[in-house]
C-alpha cells in the first residue's frame, strides 16, 4: 500500500516560491530592520563596555556577544528575545493563510503531495531565518573588527559559528511551533496569539514556575538554608523542569559556547571540581560536549513539533 | 472500464464518524461528456469531487479516474485532471501569469513549454491583456476564468469544476459556460457541480441529482423530465378556428386538451405532436400564431421530485412506474 512517486516532488518549487514571498514581504523587512537596529544598539553598548574595562582577555571577541552595558541587554539576550519573534512572524500563517486565500485545494490538486507543501514552507522559513542570522553574524564580526581592531582567533570564530548554528536551530524550534499552530487553527490571528502566548509562558513564566514547583515537590532542607545554600535536590529538580523550555536550553548552549570557562551547566559538587584550574578556558570540543545534550534537545523539540504538525496536516480535510 | 469511460465510481461512500456524507453512489462519465452533479449545499457533491481527486480518503467503494485509483495513484490522477475549487483563490500579490507559472512549475513543465502554454491558456479565456496584472485587482468572474486557464494550461483530460458559476453575474456566467462548452469541443470531459439548476441545464449532457449523499436521479435532462414530470410532452398552440380543441383531441397520442386563454390551447401528449397539430390547424384553414413544445426544466424536475417526497429514496419506484 505504498504511494506512487516521491513525497518530495515539487518541494523545491514550493520552497523557492515561499522563500521569494518571505524575502519580499513587508513583514520580513520590518522584522529585519528591527533585528538589525536592536543588534547594533546592543553591539554599541558592548563595544563601549569592552573599551572601558577589559585589559587582557584571550576571548575578547566573544565578549562582543555577551557583554552588556546598562540599560541595554547584551546582543545574545536581544537575540534570544527576537529570534522567536521572527520565527513566529514567519510561520504563524503558513498553512491557514493558504486556507484563507482559498489556494490550498487548488495547489494540492496539482501533482504534489502535502509533504512537499509542508516541508517547503518549513525549509523556506528556516532558510529566510538563516539568511538573516548569517547576515547579522557577519555584521557583528565586521563591526567588531572595525571598532575593536583586534582580529578574532580561529577558536573565537569557530565558537561564534557554532553559536550561529545553534541560534538557527533555536529559530527552527519556534518556526515549527508556529507552523503547528498555523495547521491547528484556521484563523491566523488565533494562531499568532496562541504561539506568542506559549512563547511568553515558556520564556518568561516557566523559569519562575520551575523554581516554585521544585520547592513544592522537594522542600528545601533547612540545614542548607542556614548555610545560605540551595538544597541539591531542589536545585536539580528546578534545572530539570527549566530545561523543558527551549529558551533555557538555548541560554545554556550560549553560555557554554561563548564563555569558554564554563565547565558545567547546572549544579555541581565541590568534589567534582577537584583538580580543575578554575577560570581556565576549555577547548572548543569540550565546550560542545558540555552543551551537546541541550543542542540535541532543541533539534529533537523542533522535529517533534514538526512531526505533530505533519500528522495533523495529512489528516486534515482540504475543503474550506 | 470501457474505452470511452473516464470516471467510474462504484458504491462510493464517505463517512465522517457516524455521519454519512456520500452514501453508496455509482456513476460513469464518458469521454467528452459534460456531467453535472446537482443538488443543494451539503448534499455531498464537493466530497465526491475530493474523493475523485484523492484529496480526501474514500470510506468505501471503488473509483477509477482514467484507469487510476485516486487513493493509491494520486499523482497520476492529479497530473491529468484539472480542478477548479468552489470560490477559487489565487495569490493576490502575484500577477495572473505568475500564479499560473507557479502551478506550471509544480506540474513540472519546462520553461519554454510553460510560457507557451500560459500565453495560450490566458488567450483562450480572454485574460491575455491582464496577464501581468496582480490578481488582487481581478473580479470574481476573472478569477474563475483564471482558474479555467489553469486547467487549460495543464492540458487536462478531465476538468472538475465545483460551483463554477456561483456568485457570477449573468454575463460572466455566459462567458464561463462558453469556455466550458469549448472543453467539450476538444474532447475534454467535464464534471461540474452546482446548485444553480437553470444555469447548468444548458451545458450538461447528463446530470445526477444529489440528495442527502445519494444520487436520487441520473440521466439527461429530457429523460429526467419524462420520468419525474409524469411523462409526456406539453405542446402549446395558439390558433383560431371553431372546434379546434375537439379535432386536436382526436390526434393519436394526445391525452388531453386544456384551454389556457382566448385562442390558446395546451395539449398533453405522449410524444411530440407538433406536426400533426399544425396539419390540423391548416386543414381547418385556421391561422396558426404559435406552436411550441415545453422543454422540461431542471428546476421543475428538481422541485417536483423533492417536494413530492420528503423521503425521496424509498419511493423511487412510484415515479419510475
Amino acid at each position: 500500500m505504498q504511494r506512487e512517486g516521491s513525497a518530495f516532488q515539487g518541494l523545491g518549487v514550493v520552497m523557492l516560491k515561499e522563500l521569494s514571498d518571505h524575502l519580499t514581504s513587508v513583514r520580513m523587512r520590518v522584522l529585519e530592520w528591527l533585528v538589525v537596529l536592536v543588534a547594533l544598539a546592543a553591539l554599541y553598548g558592548a563595544i563601549q563596555q569592552i573599551k572601558d574595562t577589559t585589559a587582557e582577555d584571550p576571548f575578547l571577541f566573544l565578549r562582543l556577544f555577551t557583554t552588556s552595558r546598562d540599560p541595554l541587554p547584551s546582543f545574545v539576550s536581544f537575540l534570544s528575545f527576537l529570534v522567536p519573534l521572527m520565527a513566529i512572524g514567519l510561520g504563524f500563517d503558513a498553512v491557514n493563510g493558504e486556507y484563507n486565500r482559498r489556494t490550498l485545494s487548488r495547489i494540492l490538486a496539482q501533482p504534489i503531495y502535502r509533504d512537499a507543501l509542508l516541508f517547503g514552507k518549513f525549509f523556506a522559513g528556516l532558510m529566510t531565518l538563516s539568511i538573516s542570522l548569517v547576515c547579522l553574524w557577519l555584521l557583528v564580526i565586521g563591526l567588531g573588527l572595525l571598532l575593536i581592531g583586534i582580529p578574532p582567533s580561529a577558536e573565537e570564530i569557530a565558537r561564534s559559528f557554532v553559536f550561529l548554528l545553534v541560534t538557527i536551530v533555536y529559530a527552527g524550534v519556534w518556526l515549527a511551533l508556529a507552523l503547528l499552530f498555523s495547521i491547528l487553527f484556521r484563523s491566523a490571528a488565533t494562531a499568532a496569539l496562541v504561539t506568542l502566548g506559549i512563547w511568553l509562558l515558556i520564556t518568561f513564566i516557566w523559569p519562575v514556575l520551575a523554581g516554585a514547583i521544585a520547592q513544592i515537590v522537594v522542600p528545601p532542607d533547612p540545614r542548607y538554608m542556614a548555610l545560605g545554600l540551595q538544597t541539591p535536590g531542589t536545585a536539580e529538580l528546578e534545572h530539570v523542569l527549566a530545561r523543558f523550555s527551549p529558551s533555557t536550553l538555548f541560554a545554556e548552549v550560549v553560555v557554554a559556547m561563548l564563555d569558554p570557562t564554563t565547565r558545567a551547566l547546572g549544579p555541581i559538587y565541590l568534589s567534582q571540581l577537584q583538580g580543575a584550574v578554575l577560570g581556565a578556558p576549555l577547548p572548543l570540543g569540550s565546550s560542545i560536549l558540555i552543551a551537546w545534550p541541550q543542542m540535541v534537545g532543541m533539534i529533537a523539540t523542533a522535529m517533534i513539533l514538526f512531526v505533530i504538525g505533519y500528522v495533523v496536516f495529512q489528516r486534515q480535510e482540504v475543503r474550506a | 472500464m470501457s474505452e470511452d469511460t473516464v470516471i467510474e465510481a462504484r458504491g462510493l461512500t464517505k463517512t465522517y464518524g457516524s455521519a454519512v456524507a456520500v452514501d453508496n453512489i455509482s456513476f460513469n462519465v464518458g469521454r467528452g461528456e459534460i456531467f453535472g452533479l446537482l443538488g443543494p449545499n451539503g448534499a455531498g457533491k464537493t466530497t465526491t469531487i475530493l474523493m475523485l481527486l484523492g484529496l480526501t480518503d474514500i470510506s468505501g467503494g471503488e473509483v477509477s479516474v482514467l484507469g487510476f485509483n485516486p487513493a493509491r495513484e494520486p499523482l497520476s490522477v492529479k497530473r491529468r485532471v484539472g480542478y477548479l475549487p468552489d470560490t477559487v483563490g489565487f495569490y493576490d500579490g502575484l500577477s495572473a501569469a505568475d500564479n499560473l507559472r507557479y502551478t506550471a512549475r509544480l506540474i513540472g513543465f519546462r520553461l519554454a513549454e510553460r510560457e507557451k502554454r500560459i500565453a495560450d491558456a490566458l488567450e483562450r479565456v480572454g485574460l491575455a491583456e491582464h496577464a501581468e496584472q496582480r490578481v488582487a485587482t481581478f473580479s470574481r468572474g476573472m478569477r474563475q476564468r483564471l482558474g479555467l486557464a489553469e486547467i487549460l494550461m495543464k492540458g487536462a483530460q478531465i476538468a472538475i469544476l465545483d460551483e463554477p458559476t456561483s456568485g457570477l453575474d449573468p454575463h460572466a456566467t455566459m462567458e464561463l459556460l462558453g469556455i466550458i462548452r469549448g472543453f467539450k469541443a476538444e474532447g475534454v470531459s467535464v464534471l461540474l457541480s452546482s446548485h444553480l439548476l437553470e444555469r447548468v441545464q444548458s451545458v450538461c449532457d447528463r446530470v445526477a441529482l444529489f440528495s442527502a449523499g445519494k444520487i436520487a436521479l441520473m440521466g439527461s435532462v429530457s429523460e429526467l423530465g419524462r420520468q419525474v414530470l409524469g411523462g409526456g410532452y406539453v405542446v402549446d398552440i395558439e390558433a383560431d378556428g371553431a372546434g379546434l380543441a375537439e379535432r386536436l383531441a382526436l390526434i393519436p397520442g394526445v391525452s388531453g386538451v386544456d384551454k389556457t386563454g382566448v385562442g390558446k390551447l395546451r395539449l398533453h401528449a405522449d410524444r411530440d405532436v407538433r406536426p400533426e397539430a399544425a396539419a390540423e390547424v391548416v386543414a381547418m384553414q385556421g391561422r396558426l400564431k404559435f406552436l411550441g413544445v415545453q422543454e422540461p426544466s431542471l428546476e421543475a424536475i428538481y422541485t417536483r421530485y423533492f417536494e413530492a417526497r420528503p423521503d425521496a429514496m424509498t419511493e423511487g419506484a412510484r415515479h419510475a412506474a
